[in-house]
């Protein structure tokens, strides 16, 4: 990669703001939205990306603070800077919506998803489906005589890696979680 | 130890604890027991509308006239959904409402019960915030935290859905001093190191205009006092969008009077021409801004909107400044004068003298002439006979009466003017008008209406004879949806699909049935007289105003051209609007 090929919508932490508005291409970025864990909290959340035509391409939601019940959503999301923007400002608008944090702009993040596999097969192909899922540190949680079911943890792009070489070795189902992310480093 | 008391109960209580002194309603089986309790409480009004959707309007017209927020009732089901067009005019126009619905009891929540809708499914896109109450314990402080959602940030319609059972249950009162407070807390105070910033462009600018919008009238009457004064300091121009008008005076020198697809010429080519645009509390809405790419080429831009989502959505601009508009207005004028600011008086000289020549175009004029009363003509007559009274309040219906209402009525006052302007309701004006007169009894309160428009919520004649509400219905009779013949005419080979009436009602005999007045106006030479007569009565009157059938409203520019491509006249209409425009609305 060229030393100008700066991925757009990275560079708010450099001297230059270096994005050109005029030449809007589509950015991926992770959001982590803090919520009330309320009925119907991630129905607005959704309507919002519906009802105003943004993309979700993957959301995951669990209550993290079972005392102060509040949930994390994290949406991983495609549109052009001044969308993500808008999206980020729409959500920010949502009353029991605590915090929006945009992962891929806020420094480094760690981003994980768990994906469970189904794979059928006898013989060799059973052989390298185990011997790959030993080179992606997944686990066996199940097996029969003619199947085994994977866990796979890791980025998307790992967990879709693992699905392409699996899909010729009996593939039946996968099961994904979505992507959970956090900023690395000691601040919340 | 809280009070115990029952749900509905509660309900009156919060109300009468928010200071609650109207309620717009329509009762139903899953609210009655509320309903029961308004009975035995002399404290909060109740006004019997004749359909859900006339109480959410008069209640939107109550809240703008007063700037508190107007209250509704309705029950489950059907009420709650004809509650939905109205729900949705006040979250386009940022107008603070609180509807409260009745549901079915939770117990039979999601059987399909008699009368039951998903009704916080069906409102949410179209609340600020909703809540479906299902311990009759929190019901108190809900109802208290939907008046602060409410009211607080940018405003907006909340509804609170309360099951039968919640209603009929007892529990202990939450005081309103003891609400939860919720963590939504919207930011007031604008970034001090943007206002300066445009502090020092305001001095250097050659061509500035204030560009203004609803925000500063829902800012409070403050923030309309500081426009001013920031008008008079500096000398801008100052234009303002349909939903702003009043909060700078129409009598003021520096009024360009409206802009946007039928505003002013002189406004709509200062915003082409200027080097400094100064957006306070507007959104650069699509009948604003027309074509993006040619929007204000030439100009520095700063938006003060205390919605952090308002600004750069449509428009990018240089200064966002994130706060309320008479906040910000404070800290913009204090910086400006602490630092002993001083306008370009060369430059702004020579842009007065500019928009002098775009006024002496003179784009409003037009004249009466034949037998058939003009609507410019009408309207401008209206202006002149009801201009100086002492407390005048006009309300419209949408199309183009609504934009000549605007061209040719003046406003000197904030919350004097009520539309339905991002939905654009027709059946606003009439039950927003009766919210008004609720508000403000002895005052002169004018809905300016279409007959179409006006027919779409006519029912709620009923409701201002019934509380002997004195409201004006200035009817402009074409007998035709004018707006969409008007588009029809420019766009679809005049072809004129079903935008008209065949099957009016006498609108004097309407009025006479529902024991109102009726007048009927049809020539120039009497209107005034008509309109006095109108004026002198004690009650509510239809004034049936008929008037020139093809008369289109000008200026016009037309969808996607930009500001300076604007239409004057019939002359230059022909192959206005371009294969692009077309599929705009």
């Amino acid at each position: 990669m060229s030393a100008l090929k700066i991925k757009k919508g990275t560079s708010r932490h450099s001297a230059y703001d270096l994005r050109d508005p005029h030449a809007e291409a589509p950015e991926t970025h992770t959001l982590a939205v803090l919520v009330d864990n309320e009925a119907g909290v991630l129905a607005r959340v959704i309507g919002l990306f519906s009802g105003r035509g943004y993309n979700i391409d993957s959301l995951t939601v669990a209550e993290v603070d079972h005392t102060g019940h509040t949930s994390r959503i994290t949406i991983v999301t495609t549109g052009t800077p001044s969308i993500i923007e808008q999206i980020k400002a729409q959500l920010g608008r949502i009353v029991p919506v605590h915090e929006v944090h945009d992962l891929t702009v806020e420094g480094r993040s760690v981003e994980r998803e768990l994906a469970l596999f189904k794979v059928a097969g006898e013989g060799d192909k059973r052989v390298e489906a185990l011997r790959l899922a030993d080179i992606f540190r997944a686990n066996v949680v199940d097996s029969t005589l003619g199947s085994f079911v994977f866990e796979i943890t890791g980025t998307p792009e790992k967990v879709d890696a693992f699905a392409d070489l699996m899909r010729p070795l009996g593939l039946v189902e996968v099961a994904r979680t979505g992507v959970a992310a956090l900023s690395r480093g000691a601040q919340g | 130890m809280q009070k115990a008391m029952t749900g509905a109960k509660m309900v009156v209580q919060a109300l009468k604890d928010q200071g609650v002194e109207v309620v717009f309603g329509y009762p139903g089986g899953a609210v009655l027991p509320i309903y029961d309790e308004i009975f035995q409480q002399n404290e909060i009004r109740h006004v019997l509308v004749r359909h859900e959707q006339g109480a959410v309007h008069a209640a939107e017209g109550y809240a703008r006239a007063t700037g508190k927020p107007g209250v509704c009732l309705v029950t489950s089901g059907p009420g709650a959904t004809n509650a939905v067009t109205g729900l949705t005019d006040a979250l386009m126009d940022s107008i603070p409402i609180v509807v409260l619905t009745g549901q079915v009891p939770t117990f039979m929540i999601g059987n399909d019960a008699f009368q039951e809708a998903d009704t916080v499914g069906i409102t949410r896109p179209c609340t600020k915030h909703n809540w479906l109450v299902k311990e009759t314990e929190r019901l108190s402080d809900v109802i208290h935290q939907a008046f602060h959602v409410a009211t607080a940030g940018r405003p907006g319609p909340v509804l609170v859905d309360i099951p039968k059972d919640v209603q009929f249950a007892s529990a202990g009162y939450t005081p309103k001093q003891k609400a939860r407070t919720t963590h939504y807390q919207p930011k007031v105070k604008g970034d001090l190191d943007r206002i300066t910033e445009l502090a020092e462009l305001m001095a250097k600018a050659e061509r500035p205009i204030l560009y203004t919008g609803g925000g500063v009238i829902n800012s409070g009457p403050a923030a309309s006092q500081l426009l001013r004064e920031l008008a008079e300091e500096t000398g801008f121009p100052v234009t303002s969008t349909l939903m702003g008008l009043g909060a700078y005076p129409a009598s003021g020198k520096q009024w360009l009077g409206m802009l946007g697809m039928h505003g002013l010429y002189e406004a709509n080519l200062a915003m082409h021409g200027c080097d400094l645009m100064i957006n306070i509390g507007a959104r650069f809405d699509d009948r604003i801004t027309g074509r993006l790419q040619d929007f204000s080429p030439r100009s520095k831009k700063a938006h003060i909107d205390i919605d952090p989502s308002s600004i750069n959505k449509v428009i990018h601009v240089d200064i966002p400044i994130v706060g309320d508009v008479a906040h910000v207005l404070e800290d913009l004028l204090h910086v400006w004068k602490a630092q002993g600011r001083k306008v370009n008086r060369e430059g702004l000289a020579k842009w007065w003298a500019q928009i002098e020549d775009w006024r002496a175009v003179d784009c409003l004029k037009f004249e009466q002439t034949g037998r058939t009363i003009k609507p410019q003509h009408a309207l401008a007559r209206l202006e002149a006979l009801t201009r100086d009274h002492p407390d005048r309040y006009i309300c419209t219906e949408v199309g183009q009466h609504q934009m000549w209402a605007a061209q040719y009525m003046g406003f000197d006052a904030p919350n004097r003017w009520m539309t339905s302007g991002g939905l654009g309701t027709m059946g606003y004006g009439f039950p927003a008008s009766i919210g008004v007169q609720m508000a403000h009894p002895d005052a002169l309160v004018i809905n300016v209406a279409g007959e179409a428009s006006w027919l779409m919520n006519m029912q709620e004649m009923g409701t201002a004879v019934q509380y002997r509400l004195p409201v004006k219905q200035f009817i402009l009779n074409n007998e035709r949806l004018g707006m969409v013949r008007q588009w029809q005419e420019l766009l679809h080979g005049e072809r004129y699909s079903h935008s008209w009436s065949e099957a009016l009602p006498d609108f004097v005999k309407l009025a006479e049935a529902f024991g109102a007045k009726g007048i009927h106006c049809a020539d120039p030479d009497t209107l005034d007289e008509a309109i006095m007569e109108m004026l002198a009565y004690d009650g509510p009157v239809i004034f049936d105003c008929l008037v020139e059938k093809h008369e289109n409203c000008f200026p016009m520019i037309p969808s996607g051209e930009p500001h300076n491509k604007m239409l004057l006249g019939e002359a230059s209409t022909l192959d206005a609007i371009g294969a692009k425009g077309a599929v705009l609305v």
